[in-house]
């Protein structure tokens, strides 16, 4: 066991909880902030189940993006589509296999590169449209330098450099189970290390940055509500406290 | 005409999405409101006159930003999770027609969103340069009272952007919180504060009214020799309908309101407007304000209580319909004194396509025949509202009604219409005369859809179903070499159309169960 196994296996056990603790506090405040008014984008579906089409054609398919703009629609489907790929060909480091699973695996293994093409052309719209040069902050480009760098070490590990991938499986097997990080730790592969490394900040700052839209649209009123403000009766709770007093503002409520 | 260009129209039927160009809209924004206003809203008036600010106005604000976002999720999960792709920058009839970078939506939101971040979030607490995090200054708020003055609240931005982030919330919180400084808009406050005192927008007070409906049936009964009537503060009557006030005295909106009474004289279902509710706009929507909404949307309960009306119907304006439609229920329901079997409350254009599809109006459609007719989608009608009982029904409706009175219709090019459509460019309470440069502006690619239709398809005449939309068409697009009477009402074509078979209008039921409640 290396010191740096030891970090690492540290570094991995604090950005698992800042991703999940952050994304908790997130969605809770999310989940516990009213909308007192409905305010759906309409057309919008008049039944619970015609959101949850709405909202499924949303996120997986970008419907409203791909109505807005193609290149851009195609760039990020390429990217989300791959991404996903991706992960389920990683999820060979943390579960046992199924057929399913099995079957997805060699996409996942190319889809490194559409996914690096994605990101790429992602980048090339912050250069080359000035619309959206001019509303690129620097957290912007590194985000989008943060992934790529994830993903072209990732690539270099499975057609460069091949890592010794059982090694780092035993190794987050042991974290999952709180031994010890596997017996044998991290292998001494810089790329391997840096591709974790970059994946843990990534995972650091997922729930402070915009990274959040992720769980974030579910809870974006205009697209989650039902368009069906004549049939029932919308109050939320400080407006209703308003109207239980009987009164109009709300610096007037007794609290 | 003006010291800034008109845009030029092309008649291709779309604009070019312009270059962005830095502070080409800068500006002092709209006239600000003096403290009398404000008290008048409760907004804070500890300041000394229009343009200072209140003391302690930047921990104010910032409180009120943190109070704002604690009650409206929209705004709370708007300003985290836009990741700036960029989607909606082209989206804005401002920037199209500006070209000024701050005109697009998301470099709008951002105005507020770089403040939020800086003192709401950690990243912009710990590294401000890094996610383009600023000091709220007093800079930041001029920036934001001229730009945030310059959104209609239209939603086009919303419907393409893909997690539905909607700018129109964000201005909304923006003058909640200008306000809550010493930053009120004029036009929107003053407005606000006559309904309050008087009962409608223009300030018509009750003689005034009753003076114009006499005049309106002298009109109507010289030009058709039947007496419909325009009923007013009549108790016991089946409807009442509340409308914009423009209605009762600009033009082409009066001739929508003959329309309306024509409609109710024809179907025999007895009906009233009421001084108390004699505007159906609802201003509180503009500077984001729940309780002036409420405060305002409460007069349309109170008069359908006082008059002891069965159904409530709304006349042709759109931001009206969106309050009346979406939030009316929210704020001043519930309604469980009206009669359960219509909807509540009913469009005017639900209740004469109903009644055209009963065959219960004898119509003419080629007294529509010197005309060609095509029909702007009003935004908030558009984006932000429904009419009938299926999504979409709200583009339809008002098509139905126009192709059953008119032989005929074109649509504009269908980038143009529906949940696309392009804002009037006066919306949002930007209809004042100290904005004309953005209103001109603005209009700019509607009218380009317009001209596309007058020039390949023959168009003469464009109707719509906005108050707003028809004052600032018929005030702008004459820039543009459109005349004042090629706007339309849809039930201006309505009443043409309409052939009047009944004498006399019905009465109001007298009041039977009067004394039992
Ligand atoms: S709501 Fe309308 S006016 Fe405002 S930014 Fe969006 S598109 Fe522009
Ligand atoms: S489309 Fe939405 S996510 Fe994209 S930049 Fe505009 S507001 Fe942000």
């Amino acid at each position: 066991m290396t010191f740096v196994s030891i970090l690492y296996g540290l570094l991995f056990w604090a950005a698992t909880l800042i991703l999940i603790g952050g994304v908790a506090v997130k969605v809770r405040q999310y989940w516990n902030t009213p909308a007192p008014l409905k305010i759906p984008t309409t057309p919008a579906p008049v039944t619970q189940g015609g959101v949850v089409w709405r909202m499924f054609r949303e996120v997986v398919f970008f419907q409203s993006l791909f109505r807005s703009n193609k290149t851009l629609w195609l760039f990020a489907f390429l990217f989300h589509i791959s991404l996903w790929l991706v992960l389920i060909r990683h999820s060979r480091y943390f579960v046992d296999m199924n057929e399913l699973l099995v079957f997805l695996q060699p996409f996942g293994r190319y889809a490194g590169f559409t996914m690096v093409l994605g990101l790429v052309g992602l980048w090339a719209r912050r250069f080359l449209v000035d619309r959206v040069r001019y509303i690129s902050a620097p957290s912007d480009h590194l985000m989008l330098a943060l992934l790529v760098a994830i993903g072209v070490s990732g690539l270099m590990m499975s057609f460069v450099a091949h890592a010794d991938v059982t090694q780092v499986k035993a190794f987050f097997g042991g974290m999952l189970t709180f031994g010890f990080f596997g017996d044998a730790g991290l292998p001494a592969d810089p790329i391997v290390l840096l591709h974790l490394f970059l994946v843990a900040l990534l995972m650091i700052i997922f729930p402070i940055s915009k990274l959040m839209h992720a769980p974030g649209i579910f809870f974006s009123p205009t697209r989650n509500q039902v368009d069906n403000p004549r049939e029932k009766r919308h109050v939320s709770g400080w407006a209703l406290e308003l109207e239980r007093q009987g009164k109009t503002y709300l610096d007037e409520l007794k609290k | 005409m003006a010291d800034y260009e008109v845009p030029k129209l092309t008649g291709e039927g779309y604009c070019e999405v312009p270059a962005v160009r830095d502070d080409v809209m800068k500006g002092k924004g709209p006239y600000i409101a003096k403290p009398d206003f404000q008290t008048a809203l409760h907004f804070p008036a500890d300041f000394d006159a229009a343009g200072s600010l209140v003391p302690n106005w930047k921990e104010r604000a910032l409180d009120k930003m943190a109070d704002l976002k604690g009650r409206y999720r929209s705004l709370q999960v708007f300003l985290d999770i836009c990741v700036k792709c960029g989607a909606c920058t082209d989206k804005c009839h401002y920037f199209i027609g500006t070209s000024d970078a701050k005109n697009m939506p998301v470099a709008r939101q951002d105005l507020l969103r770089k403040v939020y971040r800086r003192y709401f979030t950690f990243a912009g607490k710990y590294f401000p340069k890094l996610v383009g995090a600023t000091d709220l200054t007093e800079e930041v708020l001029a920036d934001w009272y001229n730009y945030y003055h310059q959104c209609s609240q239209c939603r086009r931005c919303s419907v393409f952007c893909p997690y539905g982030i909607d700018t129109a919330e964000i201005s909304m919180a923006a003058r909640e919180i200008l306000d809550h400084v010493g930053y009120g808009q004029k036009y929107c406050n003053e407005i606000i504060g006559k309904v309050f005192k008087i009962g409608n927008n223009l300030g018509l007070p009750g003689p005034a009214l009753f003076d114009t409906v006499e005049g309106l049936e002298e009109d109507v009964e010289a030009d058709t020799g039947i007496k419909v009537r325009f009923p007013l503060d009549e108790d016991g009557a089946e409807v009442l309908l509340v409308t914009p006030s423009a209605d009762f005295f600009a033009e082409p909106h009066i001739d929508g309101l003959i329309g309306y009474a024509k409609v109710f004289h024809e179907t025999g279902v007895t009906w009233t407007m009421s001084t108390i509710a004699s505007e159906a706009g609802n201003f509180g929507m503009f500077i984001g304000s729940y309780e002036t909404m409420r405060r305002v949307s409460l007069r349309v309960r109170e008069a359908a209580i006082k008059h002891k009306v069965k159904r409530i119907v709304f006349g042709e304006c759109g931001h009206a319909w969106r309050v009346a439609y979406s939030f009316l229920n929210t704020l001043a329901g519930p309604f469980d004194f009206l009669d359960q079997r219509y909807p509540i409350p009913q469009h005017i254009l639900e209740f004469t396509w109903s009644h055209i599809q009963a065959g219960n109006l004898q119509i003419d459609k080629t007294e529509n025949d010197d005309k060609v007719l095509t029909f702007h989608d009003s935004c908030n009608v558009a984006r932000g509202s429904r009419m009938g009982d299926y999504p979409g029904g709200q583009f339809d409706i008002p098509r139905h009604v126009i192709r059953a009175v008119c032989n005929n219709f074109v649509d504009m090019p269908a980038d143009t219409i529906h949940d696309a459509t392009f804002c009037c460019g006066g919306g949002g309470g930007l209809l004042t005369d100290d904005l004309m440069e953005i209103r001109v502006k603005g209009i700019q690619p509607r009218a380009e859809a317009l001209k596309h239709v007058t020039t390949h398809n023959g168009v003469t005449h464009m109707a719509a179903i906005c108050a707003i939309c028809k004052s600032q068409f018929t005030k702008v697009l004459p820039y543009y070499g459109f005349t004042m009477d090629q706007i339309v009402s849809v039930h201006q074509l309505v009443s043409n159309a309409l052939v009047l078979q009944r004498q006399v209008s019905v009465q109001a039921r007298p009041d039977e169960d009067g004394d039992e409640d």
